[in-house]
């Protein structure tokens, strides 16, 4: 037994471990343990290349820069894991994957120095032995390219989840063209850097890649973002496997091809949620269609009061809250929560109504609730509670839009219309939680607004939680 | 402009157009309000009050706006100044000789009762407040004659049945007569032409008494219509059979511009047990009961009291001056665009032609028919609703199948050896992570891309093995790669950790 099979060995219990985590978090019950699995396989696996680096006779310098670097990744990590808000865990997510992006590019070139550098004579022998060293420029190649995409998508993300950048979708003439042109041009390089592995190609592949990544995420609105971010993570994971190829590291394969593959579908699903197609997302095609003429006649709003709504909800036995980017905005979570115990403490039965592209990250508004102690078991998916809303008393909308949409099922016209979502009008009640009458992410009127049944509370949903608390 | 609220001349009228608190509203906008001494007396609301709000005491007719609730007497109308707006309850359609005579005077005139019943006009819907007090009043009317508890009680004297209250016409008035009802405990049972008012019935606690015709209407004006011989001998049928039974019977239907439908005949009448009340609301209009009597109530020689007020809004006198104030109100709010006491009739808004009668001296009655209901658009449109995409036709997915297969075929029969294995597990690797994460539960999806997050971290092992191997560019590198990947591997299971810890069970 040497330090490279036992390595080798740690690195296949690291791999299951890894897919153990994934299984894991599919379920409420097992998620914690899927967590902590998920940390044990990071754990060995980092042991084992420490072993491994030592092993290869790193050099002493190297050893400490190395304990340095994880030290103060790890600080900064936890701090900010600590730190972050609920509410703006998009962003932190997207910013992480750009590390991996950037992670990604920075090995690449890494594996570019040392053998087609000539930093490592030795390995670009033993490569050119084994007749693999054409593929090794592919690989470092297609390394690179996935790692700056990700990267630099991953970094607009953040900037428009984090409202540093507009939430509009870029519109650049030809963007399908550009997209594609870059893809075309990505092949070209990659046979020519095959034949010539020269340094300047490289680096015209980063910057295309680079600016590929940022074109990309830039021509996709707001309302797509949870996609976005789920196809980022997906990239992530092929950076990595990316990686792996380079380092003929199996790890790095099969963890990144597990992430690539779950992240994809992930966002498949989410797609489909949306009755989107997954490519028109990806390739930013979600804000072209125009509304058509806008200037048709809703009718007017009503306008209702905390107090008026509180009595309402008193009255009620049954009440669905249907919750979306705008609590997350306002930080009305806590609020809702304690909204939520008083009425179960009256006797009314309140449930949750999620629709699965609320917020701007899958899941978003479940993690929010979570923080603010809702229990999970009243917090119900969309199709969970669909049906459901003919029996219910008093709807809240606080702070959804789009997803609560009447015209993406009855306006065929509508470009939202397809789009599965919460049938909150045919209940008896709806109470629409709304700082002014402006349309959501899809710049799409709500017919929802002007419903007989609807009226509107306009205000931060903060403060007229705190109203309705108050006057309950 | 001068607004004044004139005293009703109508000797049964008990309502007034304004009260302090819609006097307040008007002030608002702009205008000055001139209140005739004693207006609302009846309505409980004293000269004092409107005094106090800032209104004037004085004689109405000389302002520019003169609201009123019922159409103004000949000496009223001849009072007013040239130009003046008249505002008022005033039934275009029943009364063509008052049209005729209000035209020949150079005034405009704006009958409240005619606003079309759209979505937006809601708020001044005159008809829709005065119904839904009507409606009320009628059930309390009804209880006032009744022998008997609307609840069913059990109590140590013995045990009481529940009343019976069948309501004829779901409009607004039915509606609030439904509610009212039901909320005293009283079985409640509701019939009308219109099968979508069901749910609304059923939403007040009613139950819904179809009849089994082959015409089911649905109205695209907002009202009833009349209904064709098939559906009125199916409704008479069961009129007879539920007449027997129930206790109390409250008819609201009224057709517009027509005298009211005979729903209850007199042999109806008679076969329902002694004691049992009728309210026919629409005595005014010819009523829907054989042997109503419009403005009293009247015992038939069975002992049922049939009663046929004419005022059942008037009745409740002081909510139904403020209801109908405050559609005054609205409708001015409406009017005054710049909210600056300038009256400013929009001839284009399909709200304020609907209800002119009289534009500067010219007759301009009747106004265009105003389409409001949506349900005829809607019923089209739901055909083409859910363009689900629909999946690919099984022998292309073979095709598809059978490409990626032979690409990935060729791709690890070509590639070296030591690249095939990395393929095959990478190929494994895939299908898995698909697998691995198909049940994922909708509420874990955030956690689940934190922990892939964290996971994808692994790209640090890369980092790991390339630092310090003597170049220095490659270890500075290496170093950057290993402090972002390692912020990755901490921070995401980390947050993860935290965001788990949250979810909890109740």
């Amino acid at each position: 037994m040497t330090i490279e099979s036992i390595a080798q060995s740690a690195y296949l219990v690291a791999a299951l471990l890894f897919i153990l985590a994934l299984a894991g978090l599919s379920k409420h019950e097992s998620a914690k343990s899927g967590n902590t699995l998920g940390m044990a396989g990071m754990a060995i696996a980092l042991v084992a290349t420490v072993a491994l680096a030592i092993d290869r006779k790193i050099e002493p310098m190297g050893l400490g820069l190395l304990a340095v670097a994880m030290v103060i990744g790890a600080l900064i990590g936890l701090q900010r894991a600590r730190r972050v808000e609920m509410t703006g865990m998009p962003e932190l997510i997207a910013l992480l994957h750009s590390f991996v992006g950037l992670a990604a590019v920075l090995v690449g070139w890494n594996g570019y120095l040392l053998v087609e550098g000539g930093a490592s004579p030795a390995e670009s022998l033993a490569l050119s032995a084994q007749g693999t060293l054409g593929i090794h420029h592919a690989e470092v190649f297609i390394g690179v390219f996935i790692g700056a995409v990700t990267f630099t998508g991953s970094i607009v993300a953040y900037l428009k989840l984090s409202g540093r950048a507009s939430s509009s979708p870029l519109m650049l003439p030809g963007k399908n063209f550009l997209n594609v042109g870059a893809l075309v041009v990505f092949a070209g390089l990659t046979v020519w850097f095959v034949i010539s592995p020269t340094l300047w190609l490289l680096i015209v592949v980063t910057v295309i890649a680079l600016l590929l990544g940022i074109h990309l995420v830039a021509s996709i609105g707001g309302g797509d973002m949870p996609v976005v971010v789920s196809m980022l993570n997906s990239y992530s994971g092929w950076a990595a496997a990316a990686s792996g190829f380079l380092l003929e590291n199996d790890l790095l394969i099969v963890t990144g091809a597990l992430v690539g593959s779950s992240g994809a579908y992930l966002s498949y699903i989410m797609c489909r949620a949306m009755n989107r197609s997954f490519i028109s997302v990806i390739a930013g095609g979600f804000g072209i269609e125009a509304g058509p003429a806008e200037d048709k006649d809703y009718g007017e709003h009503r306008e209702v009061t905390a107090e008026q709504v509180a009595e309402m909800l008193n009255g009620a036995d049954s009440v669905i809250i249907t919750p979306g980017y705008g609590m997350a905005v306002a930080q009305a979570q806590y609020g809702v929560a304690e909204l939520t115990r008083k009425l179960r403490d009256n006797g009314v039965k309140v449930r949750f109504g999620i629709h699965p592209v609320a917020g701007r990250l899958p899941g978003h508004m479940n993690v929010l609730l979570a923080e603010a102690k809702v229990p999970y078991d009243i917090v119900l998916e969309m199709d969970e509670i669909n049906d459901d809303f003919p029996d219910t008393s008093v709807v809240l909308v606080i702070g959804a839009n789009d997803t609560v949409n009447p015209a993406a099922m009855d306006d065929p016209s509508s470009p939202i219309a397809g789009m599965p979502v919460l049938k909150v009008w045919e209940s008896q009640n709806v109470i629409i939680f709304k700082r002014s009458m402006a349309s959501g992410y899809a710049g799409v009127q709500n017919p929802l607004f002007f419903r007989e049944n609807s009226a509107m509370l306009f205000g931060d949903a903060k403060d007229r939680v705190e109203d309705i608390l108050q006057a309950l | 402009m001068i607004i004044g609220v004139v005293r009703e001349s109508n000797p049964g009228e008990t309502r007034v157009a304004a009260t302090p608190a819609t006097v307040t509203q008007l002030i608002k906008l702009g205008y000055d309000v001139v209140v005739q001494p004693g207006a609302g007396q009846a309505a409980n609301f004293t000269d004092e009050a409107f005094a106090e709000v800032g209104a004037t005491l004085g004689d109405p007719l000389g302002a520019d706006i003169v609201f009123g609730v019922n159409a103004p007497s000949n000496e009223q109308l001849d009072g007013l100044k040239s130009g003046a707006t008249l505002v008022s309850i005033l039934s275009p359609m029943l009364k063509p000789e008052l049209v005729e005579d209000l035209s020949r005077r150079p005034i405009t005139a704006l009958a409240m009762d005619a606003v079309p019943r759209i979505s937006r006009a809601q708020s001044l819907d005159v008809l829709s407040s005065m119904a839904n007090i009507a409606g009320y009043r009628a059930v309390i009317e009804a209880a006032n004659v009744f022998g008997r508890f609307f609840t069913g009680q059990v109590t140590a004297a013995g045990k009481v049945p529940p009343a019976k209250v069948l309501v004829c016409g779901a409009g607004v008035a039915g509606l609030a007569a439904i509610g009212a009802a039901g909320s005293m405990g009283a079985i409640v049972y509701a019939t009308d032409p219109r099968p979508e008012v069901a749910d609304q019935v059923k939403s007040l606690g009613g139950e819904y008494l179809a009849v089994e015709a082959a015409d089911v209407e649905v109205s695209a004006t907002g009202y009833a219509k009349e209904m064709s011989d098939d559906y009125n001998t199916r409704a008479e049928a069961l009129y007879r059979d539920t007449a027997k039974d129930v206790d109390i019977i409250i008819t609201t239907a009224l057709i517009p511009g027509r005298p009211a439908p005979r729903l209850i005949t007199a042999d109806m009448v008679a076969s329902m047990k002694s004691g049992s009340v009728i309210v026919d609301m629409a005595a005014s209009n010819g009523g829907n009961v054989e042997g109503t009597v419009a403005g009293e109530a009247v015992v038939t020689p069975n002992g049922v009291t049939i009663i046929g007020y004419t005022d059942l809004a008037g009745r409740l006198a002081t909510q139904a001056s403020q209801l109908y104030g405050t559609n005054l109100v609205n409708l001015m709010k409406l009017m005054t665009p710049e909210k600056d006491g300038q009256l400013v009739l929009d001839w284009d808004d399909v709200v304020q032609r609907g209800i002119t009668v009289v534009r500067n001296g010219e007759n301009a009655w009747p106004p265009p028919a105003v389409q409001v209901s949506a349900a005829p658009a809607a019923a089209a449109a739901v055909v083409a609703v859910s363009p689900v995409k629909e999946p690919p036709p099984p022998s292309r997915r073979w095709t598809m199948i059978g490409v990626g297969a032979l690409v990935l075929f060729l791709l690890v029969a070509a590639a070296p050896p030591a690249l095939r294995v990395h393929l095959t597990v990478f190929a494994l690797a895939i299908v898995i992570g698909y697998y691995v994460i198909g049940n994922v539960h909708h509420a874990l999806h955030t956690p689940l891309m934190s922990v892939t997050n964290a996971i994808s971290g692994i790209i640090v092992v890369g980092a790991l093995l390339q630092i310090g191997h003597g170049d220095p560019v490659i270890t500075v590198l290496s170093f950057i790669a290993i402090l972002l990947a390692s912020i990755n591997v901490f921070g995401g299971f980390a947050v993860t950790r935290r965001m788990l810890s949250m979810f909890s069970r109740s």
